[in-house]
């Protein structure tokens, strides 16, 4: 499920080289909007095609708006607009749609497989299964795309360097349009996985400062490592809070993730799979 | 009219009109709560029912002799800092200043507990703040009323013997207390181990980290203790992932109990068929069929003047706990105003008196329209709580339905552990207590 989060980072950071800090804002906005949809009538599967659709202009204006002033500026200018981007997206979206919290309901069912509970002990339920096999396609098309189409090099040349893109003829502005809406469809799976299971409402931009960890410990550049960071921080959170919780006083998992990639930082930098960058001084 | 004399008779009006102005039948409440953020479902419903209360006395009554409530908003966004931002700048206003203040959250409440002490402002907490603040010889400003999370712990104990067929059937159950981790969350921690003492039962007090979307690990836990029954003590998000992680972690919904912070439609709804069956306490009651609220339908709502952008939370146990706010808030106006003049615009000084000696029996709240909307309540200096029942609700899928009638709290227990940590509070400040024997 964290996974699913920490995808969106990587598309804008392989695509631009800036971490998204509005990914979690997005997540909240699709999911809002789409069981808002469905809340008024409007049909399942028009619901989703029309929240597409409003992810898609939502990441071009933001590459419109937010972004193409901002080309060639230092990451960290960018960095900030997406901070700027968040607040607007979340003040935006209890606009449209209210700060109440609704129910989402996808019809997978959320309760533990009962012969796989009595035959291992292990409470595992469709919607896990479900949920692993969304992030294993999602990984595998993004993992492709990325290695074997045109655009995908051109994305990776331009999170290299933006000029250097420029100067060979890469349209920046066609590229950051068409990876911030791929972001925006990921932002919409997330949110519908994570409103299913919680509830569609404010909490859900929480989920992105999740995704932190997961990035520092897989790679800020790297899907694959999107999906062993989320593996490895939900899981060891977990066990922690499990067993070394009790011990102080719990409640220490929201931190614990933190620690884990702040002790990576300092093996390992640039993550599991993160690209090493080596400057020439 | 030369310009001399035209500026003169100008002044002279401004300066009429602005004593006119200062003379204003209004009283000011502010309207500090949060309408964005993780917990805008509780304060954007708490905050619609009370302003509505507040326009709908003065649309009918003409407010209280002639005084009209006003009001201002400010975000809170249920953080601290921007709590005490709002008191600082909701304090001053006119005429008499800030009436009374409800924080709208535990964390609030207590900074502002010397703050409010100190400028003769009533923090008003109903239904959450620091619990031994009940002791109004210690804490002269501070009202957590209505009923505590003390004494709503012991009612939830007292529920659960009830359930068990006697108290001393309670020996060895295991009960665990999931609890936000927070001031709000950890409240009833040391009330929990005093009777799982008495009345021998195990409790473990597991922590959620804020705002609660992750609970994967707590319900393993839970999975391993097994226990009799759960406390969900939560709040915003944490309540329908509790009750989801409880599905999946197979363990019966109705066997979870809520605090009234975990017991409204916005923790229910999220949860969808997960929260069947679930039982949380009350100190109000949800439903419109109530004739304050046909009140506040007919005179504010008919009049298209209504608070609530969904009409459909007209009703909802937020909304009716905005307008038990509300009843408090201008009850206690009412009764200043008979001590020190009818008519009159109360200082937040002669408010507390107000709340002092406040007495809403089942006579007075079938006045108001609010049987069975809210409980009996009678204030004094000793104790800011004046009510200390509870009653249980469940919900069904679609609605709460109340289970039990009004189930008293135990006070003998409760009272002199409140006693006991409000003297040790006036210990460490250099609070001498006040003789409540002297107050009039």
């Amino acid at each position: 499920m964290y996974s699913l989060v920490a995808l969106g980072f990587v598309l804008i950071y392989k695509a631009s080289g800036v971490f998204n800090f509005a990914q979690g804002a997005m997540v909240f906005f699709a999911a809002l909007t789409f069981v808002s949809l469905v809340e008024r009538g409007v049909n399942f599967w028009l619901a989703l095609l029309i929240t597409l659709a409003v992810m898609v202009v939502l990441g071009m204006a933001i590459e419109k708006v937010v972004l193409r002033p901002l080309v060639n500026q230092p990451p960290i200018t960018l960095f900030m607009a997406t901070i700027g981007l968040t607040f607007v997206l979340e003040g935006l979206s209890q606009l449209a749609w209210g700060s109440q919290p609704h129910g989402l309901d996808l019809g997978i069912k959320d309760v533990p497989m009962e012969w796989l509970a009595q035959s291992t002990g292990m409470f595992i339920s469709q919607f896990d299964l479900f949920a692993s096999g969304i992030a294993a396609v999602l990984v595998a098309s993004l993992a492709l795309f990325f290695q074997y189409t045109r655009i995908g090099r051109a994305l990776r040349a331009v999170a290299d360097d933006h000029q250097a893109a420029q100067a060979v003829g890469i349209p920046l502005k066609n590229i950051w349009a068409i990876v911030w809406a791929v972001a925006g469809f990921v932002a919409l799976v997330a949110g519908l996985m994570w409103g299913a299971r919680n509830g569609v409402q404010y909490a859900l931009t929480f989920i992105a400062l999740k995704a932190l960890p997961v990035l520092i410990l897989g790679g800020f550049d790297s899907v694959l490592g999107a999906i062993v960071g989320g593996l490895i921080i939900g899981a060891s959170e977990k066990l922690a809070e499990v067993y070394i919780g009790p011990m102080v006083g719990g409640g220490i998992e929201s931190w614990f993730a933190y620690v884990i990639a702040l002790l990576f930082l300092l093996v390992r930098p640039q993550g599991l799979f993160g690209e090493k960058i080596i400057d020439r001084v | 009219m030369n310009r001399t004399t035209l500026a003169i008779t100008l002044a002279a009006a401004v300066g009429f009109s602005g004593g006119a102005f200062a003379q204003a039948k209004e009283q000011f409440v502010p309207a500090n709560f949060y309408w964005v953020g993780p917990y805008a479902p509780g304060g954007s419903g708490i905050a619609g029912g009370m302003i509505d209360y507040f326009k709908m006395i003065n649309a009918r009554d003409g407010g209280v002799n002639g005084v009209k409530f006003t009001w201002e908003k400010c975000e809170t966004e249920y953080n601290n800092a921007r709590g005490v931002e709002c008191y600082e700048r909701s304090k001053k206003h006119p005429p008499t200043g800030a009436t009374l203040i409800h924080p709208l959250s535990t964390g609030i409440t207590y900074s502002l507990i010397e703050k409010g002490t100190a400028d003769k402002i009533p923090i008003v907490s109903v239904g959450y703040g620091r619990t031994d603040a009940a002791d109004g010889r210690v804490f002269p400003y501070i009202f957590p009323m209505i009923t505590t999370y003390w004494s709503q712990n012991t009612a939830k104990i007292k529920f659960m013997g009830m359930k068990a067929g006697g108290m001393d059937k309670l020996k060895g159950k295991k009960i665990v207390n999931l609890y936000h981790d927070s001031a709000y969350g950890k409240e009833t921690i040391p009330v929990l181990d005093a009777q799982a003492k008495i009345y021998g039962f195990q409790v473990t007090h597991l922590a959620v980290p804020h705002p609660g979307n992750e609970q994967q690990a707590q319900w393993l836990q839970i999975r391993q203790i097994r226990p009799d029954w759960v406390i969900l003590r939560g709040w915003g998000v944490m309540n329908p992932t509790a009750l989801k992680s409880a599905q999946r972690a197979g363990y019966p919904r109705e066997q979870i109990i809520g605090v009234w912070w975990s017991g409204a439609e916005e923790d229910v709804i999220p949860a969808g068929d997960a929260a069947k069956g679930y039982i949380a306490a009350g100190f109000n009651v949800s439903g419109s069929n109530y004739a304050v609220v046909k009140d506040i339908e007919k005179h504010v709502y008919a009049k298209g003047n209504g608070e609530m952008n969904d009409k459909s939370r007209v009703g909802s146990i937020y909304y009716n706990r905005g307008v038990v706010f509300g009843i408090v808030t201008v009850e206690a106006v009412r009764k200043a105003q008979e001590r020190y003049g009818k008519g009159k615009s109360m200082t937040g000084e002669q408010v507390r008196w107000g709340l002092e000696n406040l007495d809403l029996n089942e006579g007075y709240l079938k006045k108001l329209g609010a049987t069975g909307f809210m409980q009996p309540l009678k204030l004094s200096c000793m104790d800011h709580e004046g009510g200390g029942q509870v009653k249980f609700q469940q919900w069904d899928g679609t609605k709460w339905n109340v289970i039990t009638d009004w189930i008293a709290s135990d006070q003998s227990l409760v009272r002199p552990m409140i006693e006991a940590s409000a003297a040790q509070y006036a210990k460490e400040k250099g609070i001498t207590l006040r003789d409540c024997s002297k107050e009039k």
